[in-house]
C-alpha cells in the first residue's frame, strides 16, 4: 500500500516536472483571465505620473467566458466625473486573424460608437496599463520558453512572433507554481533594456479562485506607475450574455450600476 | 414666460426628490468665452460669454430608471435666451423582457456618420456647434416616446415625437446667415408646423456587420421653403427612407449610409450618401475620412463634401488635439474645427476651439458663415 502511494507521488511529481511550457502558459492564462464562468469586480485605479501628479479612475468590470477562450467584457465607468456612466465593451477573440470587437457608449450623446480594433498596446484610460493587460494577450502571439524553474515559480521568456506589432522585444513572466498566477512580467525594449514591469502585489483566494487583489505597473522608461485595486469580487454570478449587447450599453444593467 | 416658470417649477420640485433618493448626482460648472476673429457688420463681436451649471441625477429603481439632467445658464451675449436647458427628464422601463420604453425628454441618436447626418433626423443644435460649446451640445434634446423591441430577428426602435421640433438654427442671433439675397443678422422668421414626427430603425448584427434600415415621417428640420404671404420660412413635409452598414475592415471601421429624402411642397427629392473609414494611424493618433454627397432629383449638379478627422492624444491622454474639417469641392467652401483639450486634473478641463468657415461664395452651405469665424476658450469643473 505504502509503495503504491510512493509510486503515485513519484508519478504525480514526474507529471509536474513534465509540464511543458505550453501547458504552463496555458494554465497561467486561464488563472489570470478565465476564473469561473463569469466575474464581476470593482476596480480602483491610481495613476501617478513621473512628477508625482495623481489621477484616479473607478469602474466596474463584468466578464463572461463565452466559448473556446472567447470572452466578453463590460466596463462601466464611475469616476472621474467627466467619463461617468460611459461604458466600454469588448468581445474578445483569440483565434489568429480575428480582431476583437470594441464599443464605447457616450451617455451625453446617447451614442454607441464602435472603436477601431487598433493597437492593443495603447494605454488604457490614460494609465500605465495597456488594453492587452486588461483583456489578455493571445498565446499564439508569442514563442514561449521555460528558462528557469525555482521551488516556487516558473520563469517563462516570451518572444513576440510579430515584433513590429508591439513595443517590446521580449518579456519574462514569473508564474506561481501553486496558483499558476503570473506574478511579475518584465518587458525589454527593442534595445534589450528593461522598461516596463507589471506585478501582482496582493493575491487572495475568492470563492476558491486565486485572485489578484492589487496589481501595479511601472513605466521604468518615463517614470510613473499605476496601481489597480480590486474589490467586491464575485465569480459565477450567472451573468446573462445578453448584457453584453447594445441594448445594455444604452441602459446599464444593475449588475453594473449597483 | 408662463411656460418658463412652469419649467422652473418642475425642476425645483423634481430635483431634490431625485437627489434625496439617489444615487448618482453629478454635473459640471462650465465657463466659456468666444470671440469673432474678424468683424461682422450683422453681429456682435462676442459669440459666447456664458456660465453654465449642469446638474443631473439618476434613480435606479427595481422597476424603472429615472433620469434628470438640466443646464442652468447665465448668458451675457443674449440676455433673452432661456436660462434653463432641460437636457434629459425621462423614465425608462422594461415592461417586457424583450422591450424597453423611454418616455420624456431625451437625447436621440442613430446612424453611422461622423458629424454628418442622413438618417438621424433628431434635432441638432447648430448654434452650439458653431459657437464652440462641447460637442455633445450638437444634439438638442427631444420630447419623445422611444420604444425598443428586441426580438431574435434584430432590434427595432421607434421614436414618436408628439410635437415637431426643428433644429436649433443659425437664425441671426449670434451668427449671420444667407437670407436668399444677402448675408443677414436679422432674426430668421419661421413658421413651425404643428404636427408630430415618427422615426424608426431596424438593425441587426450579422457576424460583425451591423446593418440598419430607417424610416422617418415628419418635416425638414431646417427651413427649406418660404411662404410669401406670411414672410416666414417653412419646414415642408418630409419622409426619409434609408439604410446603413458598418463593420470592422482592415484594422479600421468602415461605414456606408444612404437615404432617400421624399419631400413635398415644391421641394425636390434628394438622394444622400456617405461612406467613411476610420483607422489608427499611429499610437494615440486616429484618422477618419468621409465622403458625402447629396443629389437633388432632376438636378444635374450635386453637392460633394469630404471630411477628415485627426485626433492626437498626448501626455498620458490628458491632452487631446483634434482637427475636424469639412471641405466641399463642388461648393468650394469648407469648415475647420480645430480644438485642444487639456485635463488639468480629474475635475478640471481646459479647452480651446476654433470654428473657421471659408468659401468662394456667400450663398453656399459653409460660405454663408464666413463672417462668423470664432475662437473660444473654456474651463470646466466636473463633479
Amino acid at each position: 500500500m505504502k509503495n503504491w502511494i510512493t509510486i503515485a507521488l513519484i508519478l504525480a511529481s514526474a507529471n509536474t516536472l513534465a509540464l511543458s511550457v505550453d501547458e504552463i502558459v496555458s494554465k497561467a492564462n486561464q488563472a489570470a483571465y478565465y476564473s469561473g464562468a463569469d466575474g464581476i469586480a470593482d476596480v480602483s485605479m491610481i495613476i501617478t505620473d513621473a512628477s508625482g501628479g495623481e489621477r484616479s479612475r473607478a469602474f466596474r468590470i463584468l466578464r463572461k467566458n463565452t466559448g473556446d477562450e472567447t470572452q466578453k467584457f463590460y466596463v462601466y465607468f464611475k469616476e472621474p466625473a467627466d467619463v461617468r456612466r460611459q461604458v466600454f465593451m469588448v468581445w474578445k477573440e483569440v483565434e489568429q486573424g480575428k480582431d476583437d470587437s470594441r464599443w464605447l457608449f457616450l451617455p451625453a450623446l446617447n451614442l454607441v460608437k464602435p472603436i477601431a480594433p487598433g493597437d492593443k498596446r495603447t494605454s488604457f484610460v490614460g494609465s500605465d496599463f495597456v488594453y492587452e493587460d486588461v483583456s489578455g494577450r493571445a498565446l499564439w502571439e508569442d514563442t514561449h520558453e521555460l528558462i528557469e524553474e525555482t521551488d516556487t515559480h516558473y520563469i517563462v521568456k516570451n518572444t513576440p512572433n510579430n515584433p513590429d506589432a508591439v513595443d517590446f522585444s521580449e518579456y519574462t513572466v514569473s508564474i506561481d507554481k501553486q496558483t499558476f498566477l503570473p506574478m511579475k512580467a518584465e518587458y525589454l525594449d527593442k534595445n534589450g533594456k528593461l522598461f516596463r514591469r507589471v506585478e501582482a502585489t496582493r493575491v487572495e483566494t475568492v470563492q476558491g479562485y486565486p485572485t489578484v487583489i492589487e496589481s501595479r505597473v511601472d513605466d521604468l522608461a518615463r517614470g510613473g506607475h499605476t496601481i489597480n485595486t480590486f474589490s467586491n469580487i464575485n465569480y459565477d454570478t450567472g451573468l446573462n450574455e445578453r448584457l453584453f449587447t447594445e441594448r445594455f450599453l444604452r441602459r446599464p444593467p444593475r449588475e453594473a450600476t449597483r | 414666460m408662463k411656460h418658463r416658470l412652469k419649467k422652473i417649477g418642475l425642476i425645483v420640485l423634481i430635483s431634490p426628490i431625485l437627489f434625496a433618493a439617489d444615487l448618482e448626482p453629478s454635473g459640471f460648472l462650465d465657463a466659456r468665452y468666444g470671440i469673432r476673429t474678424q468683424s461682422d457688420p450683422n453681429s456682435d463681436q462676442e459669440t459666447l460669454n456664458e456660465l453654465r451649471l449642469q446638474l443631473g441625477s439618476i434613480w435606479y429603481h427595481d422597476l424603472f430608471t429615472a433620469t434628470v439632467r438640466s443646464d442652468f445658464i447665465y448668458d451675457s451675449v443674449n440676455n433673452l435666451s432661456d436660462p434653463i436647458d432641460l437636457r434629459e427628464f425621462n423614465i425608462l422601463c422594461s415592461p417586457l423582457d424583450w422591450m424597453d420604453l423611454k418616455l420624456g425628454r431625451q437625447i436621440l441618436t442613430w446612424g453611422t456618420g461622423d458629424l454628418l447626418f442622413i438618417n438621424d433626423l433628431f434635432s441638432k443644435d447648430w448654434k452650439s456647434f458653431f459657437a464652440g460649446r462641447d460637442e455633445e451640445y450638437l444634439k438638442a434634446p427631444s420630447d419623445a416616446l422611444f420604444i425598443s423591441f428586441f426580438p431574435t430577428l434584430g432590434n427595432i426602435d421607434i421614436a414618436y415625437l408628439p410635437r415637431f421640433a426643428p433644429d436649433r438654427l443659425i437664425d441671426g442671433e449670434r451668427f449671420s446667415y444667407w437670407n436668399g439675397t444677402a448675408l443677414s443678422g436679422t432674426p430668421l422668421r419661421t413658421d413651425e408646423p404643428n404636427s408630430d414626427e415618427i422615426a424608426a430603425r431596424i438593425s441587426r448584427n450579422f457576424q460583425g456587420l451591423e446593418l440598419s434600415a430607417y424610416g422617418y415621417s415628419g418635416h425638414w428640420k431646417t427651413p427649406q421653403g418660404f411662404d410669401p404671404a406670411s414672410g416666414k420660412n417653412t419646414f415642408p413635409k418630409l419622409n426619409v427612407y434609408g439604410t446603413s452598414a458598418r463593420r470592422a475592415l482592415l484594422g479600421g471601421i468602415a461605414n456606408l449610409e444612404a437615404g432617400y429624402y421624399d419631400s413635398s411642397d415644391g421641394v425636390s427629392d434628394q438622394v444622400r450618401l456617405l461612406v467613411g473609414y476610420e483607422h489608427e494611424i499611429a499610437q494615440d493618433l486616429a484618422g477618419a475620412a468621409q465622403y458625402y454627397t447629396e443629389q437633388k432629383c432632376g438636378d444635374e449638379e450635386s453637392r460633394h463634401v469630404l471630411t477628415l478627422r485627426l485626433t492626437q492624444m498626448l501626455m498620458n491622454q490628458n491632452l487631446t488635439l483634434c482637427l475636424f474639417t469639412y471641405w466641399s469641392p463642388s461648393d468650394q467652401d469648407g469648415y475647420l474645427r480645430p480644438s485642444a483639450t487639456y485635463k488639468l486634473s480629474d475635475h478640471w478641463k481646459l479647452e480651446t476651439r476654433g470654428n473657421i468657415f471659408f468659401g468662394k461664395d456667400n450663398d453656399t452651405f459653409f460660405g454663408q458663415f464666413q463672417d462668423n469665424n470664432n475662437l473660444s476658450i473654456s474651463a470646466r469643473y466636473s463633479f
